[in-house]
């Protein structure tokens, strides 16, 4: 009961949230001078009249009521600047398969390999492997990942050839040829999310490992295999899993740069086209601007309700 | 305690020691007391890989300071107006040191057409200054056109640049003349046979061939292979004045071997040197050809080579680099100062306040937080860099969000030491608020917060970098540079001129992992619970 009411109350605070930053954002568009462009196809007048329709002429505020209304609906105007005259919407909901795979590819590798490596850290602390892996990874959670992006495009895909620069978008997003020229990219923003999860890991798993109920399962007659792997391994996942969560659904907006490097035609690619447009297409950066601030608040949201389910403590607590 | 009453203050005659005249029985200490900073800087060097990072910031920092002095001043100035400048771009990083060794000494191993190793040859020969250093490999290929002999050489790309057309007013030229016969070095270059029209290479006038390429000063057939003469030298190629024009150049420096008039400057098959344009009445122009490289040392004054190579631009990465590197720490260290004061102010009151004052300013918190910074920048960039500059706006949008995480800091601090004795005993002595936030519970939490500004450095860095990159906002300008903006133009052109990322990607990286180190070990030795664990 107790976690459905802070549920509740996290929603409506989410909720209260995103509606202040959307109209701020909103009424900071519509405070910058919008011309239209005259493409060679549209007359000016035509394009005036259209806007005027489109009611781009009446007060922001009821511009804004009009945005929510018909933003509902899915209806976000068309493209101004970029991708002229077709349905924002549509354009965007044709990038986002793209972006969703490059995240689920690069989630599907880095856990399991930050999770092997945290683990062989904290099991080997201050042993070799622990130093390796603890440089390791602290090299690569200080390192950008467009630094090692150069590394792996001139390696992998210059010197020696074995993947396309750019991806290849042609069979969709979820191909096998899309795949393979996307892997260069993967590895980039993998690099940084395998450190993390070692470090957490690591760290986690070392502290429960000292823990006074770790030697108590000693002294009944586990082996340390066992005890590690039923007992620590169990606790020390509290903390990581929610922080996988969040991050799986932080990294769509995390991946802008690895995007343009290697051309994918993902939501980052979309955005950064909008802004740099010779005139921004604003519809464009109104949609997106509430994808990313959706995405950052629906991580933090799951994080700390994923939290209350998972760990017993904190659920029981609370009462 | 009814006496006490008496008074409303206590005179001071009524106030004894109470010790006085007692003996003090507590033990002189033998040791040095170790206070709060100093027991932190001891930690601290004990852990030597922060040690190491800190002298490497160090480095960087000094990097950045006095990298940007230390190309010629002439060349700096060059930077905003000289248009030759594109003339040296994407040359390869040089170390004067290493001259000759292949490694970093401005030459590259390529594979050119023979037309091309023998206009490198001609150039080695015509200037001295030899563009091909060493002939690895000569093979021949198939393609459609025929069997093409390809050569594999090693290029000194500071020589291979092209001599090219200037036009000088008769004191510039006179000027020219002067500092090559000063010096000798020579410049200009007597006048190349050449067809200036648009016509394909290889055009035939008086059954000599002639190219649009006006470093082809040697007799060549239509494919550019030389004619040679019988014992295997170049034939040149160059403009002589003919019989009855006469020379009007007013030429009277150093000619090149080989040329008829050396002997005799009034010859009259003498090269020439220059076309001269205008008349007596406007002044004459002379349009000369001109030999790059030691156009450069003219221009200058020092000779061409740049440690980290040259950009698209004619610019020397080192110092560009370290123009960046100076914009990007000194607007971090800004950006994370003023994070910091109003970070600490606002997490002040948060903390101390507690309670209602807490919640109000929480919810404004977590509404600033819930803006993506990306959208922030971008809002900022377009409304407020045409009034206040890209470089303002960009601050104020790091700010706007960014002490928010120093703030969090600050409030955890001062909720655990609020209700500590040494605040209460504060407060019974009549301190004020304002007084016992920032001068009694401030100082205690300052270790923490100071590392927690330290770790914010790397993190605009990073953002401005990205920022740049992207191309979102704009701060590269002839005077100013970003390294985020290096790299974007270094990654187009990265499978040819792999220098132009490398080094401002080596700096990126070296400083982020140092700053890190740095910041980690400065927050360990200023954290009091692992205060003894190492030892």
């Amino acid at each position: 009961m107790y976690l459905f009411k802070y549920i509740l109350k996290r929603l409506g605070l989410v909720l209260l949230t995103f509606f202040v930053v959307i109209l701020v954002c909103f009424v900071l568009v519509k405070l910058l001078p919008s011309k239209p462009t005259a493409s060679f196809t549209q007359s000016q007048e035509l394009i005036e009249a259209r806007r005027e329709k489109m009611g781009y002429n009446l007060p922001i505020i009821q511009q804004f009521y009009r945005f929510v209304k018909y933003g509902l609906q899915g209806d976000f105007g068309v493209g101004e600047s970029i991708y002229v005259g077709s349905e924002v919407w549509e354009v965007f909901t044709s990038k986002l398969p793209y972006t969703v795979a490059i995240n689920i590819y690069s989630t599907v590798l880095s856990v399991p390999l930050g999770l092997v490596f945290g683990v062989l850290a904290a099991i080997k602390k201050n042993k070799w492997q622990d130093h390796v892996i603890s440089t390791g990874v602290m090299i690569f959670v200080s390192i950008p990942s467009f630094i090692y992006g150069f590394i792996v495009q001139y390696l992998l895909c210059f010197k020696l050839g074995w993947f396309p620069a750019i991806m290849d978008a042609s069979q969709g997003a979820f191909s096998w040829v899309g795949f393979v020229s996307v892997i260069p990219a993967i590895i980039c923003m993998s690099l940084g999310s395998i450190a993390s999860y070692a470090r957490s890991s690591r760290a986690e798993l070392a502290e429960v490992l000292t823990s006074d109920y770790l030697l108590l399962a000693r002294t009944k007659g586990l082996s340390r295999g066992q005890a590690t792997v039923r007992h620590a391994m169990r606790n020390a996942m509290v903390p990581i899993f929610p922080s996988i969560l969040g991050e799986f659904i932080a990294v769509m907006s995390g991946s802008l740069i690895i995007e343009q490097m290697f051309s994918i035609p993902g939501v980052g690619k979309l955005y950064v086209s909008a802004i740099k447009a010779p005139i921004p297409d604003y519809n464009f950066f109104m949609l997106l601007t509430c994808f990313y601030t959706l995405i950052g608040l629906v991580a933090s949201i799951i994080i700390d309700i994923s939290y209350g389910i998972i760990d017993p403590r904190i659920r029981l607590g609370a009462r | 305690m009814a006496e006490n009453n008496q008074y409303k203050h206590i005179p001071a005659e009524k106030f004894a020691f109470v010790q006085e005249n007692q003996k003090i029985r507590d033990k002189k200490f033998e040791t040095k007391p170790v206070g709060y900073f100093k027991d932190a800087f001891n930690r601290f060097k004990k852990n030597k890989g922060s040690i190491v990072a800190a002298w490497i910031v160090i480095l960087l920092i000094v990097f950045s300071i006095v990298g940007p002095y230390c190309y010629d001043s002439n060349y700096q100035k060059a930077y905003a107006t000289d248009i030759d400048l594109r003339r040296y771009q994407y040359l390869t990083p040089k170390l004067p040191l290493l001259e000759g060794t292949g490694f970093w000494d401005g030459t590259e191993v390529k594979e050119i057409s023979e037309t091309l190793y023998y206009r490198y040859l001609g150039i080695g020969i015509e200037t001295g200054n030899e563009v091909i250093v060493d002939v690895l490999d000569k093979y021949t290929v198939q393609d459609s056109n025929g069997q093409k002999t390809m050569y594999k050489v090693r290029v000194d790309n500071y020589h291979k640049i092209d001599a090219f057309t200037k036009t000088f007013t008769q004191e510039q030229y006179e000027e020219l003349q002067e500092w090559q016969n000063e010096l000798g070095i020579q410049i200009i270059m007597p006048w190349v046979d050449y067809y200036d029209k648009n016509e394909a290479a290889g055009y035939i006038q008086n059954s000599k061939v002639l190219f649009k390429n006006i470093n082809v000063w040697y007799q060549c057939d239509a494919k550019g292979t030389p004619v040679l003469d019988q014992n295997g030298n170049l034939i040149p190629h160059y403009r002589t004045y003919q019989a009855g024009q006469g020379p009007k150049d007013f030429y009277e420096s150093i000619r090149i071997p080989g040329d008829p008039g050396i002997e005799d400057p009034e010859s009259e098959m003498r090269y020439k040197y220059a076309s001269v344009g205008g008349s007596k009445k406007t002044g004459y122009s002379f349009t000369v050809r001109i030999n790059a490289h030691n156009y450069f040392i003219y221009k200058y004054g020092f000779e061409p080579y740049f440690l980290f190579g040259s950009s698209e631009n004619g610019y020397d990465v080192f110092t560009r680099l370290a123009l960046g590197a100076r914009f990007s720490l000194m607007f971090a260290v800004l950006v994370s100062a003023i994070n910091l004061v109003i970070g600490a102010f606002y997490g002040a009151a948060e903390g101390y306040y507690g309670g209602t004052v807490d919640i109000v300013l929480e919810r404004i918190v977590e509404i600033l937080s819930g803006l993506p910074t990306m959208v922030i920048t971008v809002l900022f960039n377009l409304h407020l860099s045409g009034k206040v500059g890209a470089v303002v706006a960009l601050l104020y949008s790091f700010i706007l969000t960014g002490w928010i995480g120093m703030s969090g800091m600050t409030r955890m601090q001062f909720y655990r030491f609020k209700n500590q004795e040494y605040v209460l005993a504060a407060r019974t002595l009549g301190a004020r608020n304002l007084r016992v936030m920032f001068k009694h519970i401030f100082p205690n939490s300052l270790g923490t917060i100071i590392t927690g500004s330290v770790l914010v450095i790397p993190g605009v860095i990073f953002s401005e970098t990205s920022l740049s990159y992207l191309g979102i906002i704009n701060l590269d300008s002839p005077t100013r540079s970003s390294v985020g903006a290096m790299l974007s133009a270094g990654h187009t052109v990265m499978t040819s001129y792999p220098h132009l990322v490398m080094f401002p990607a080596i700096f990126v990286g070296l400083l982020m992992v140092s700053f890190n180190l740095f910041g980690n070990g400065l927050r360990d030795a200023f954290n009091p619970s692992l205060r003894g664990v190492e030892d």
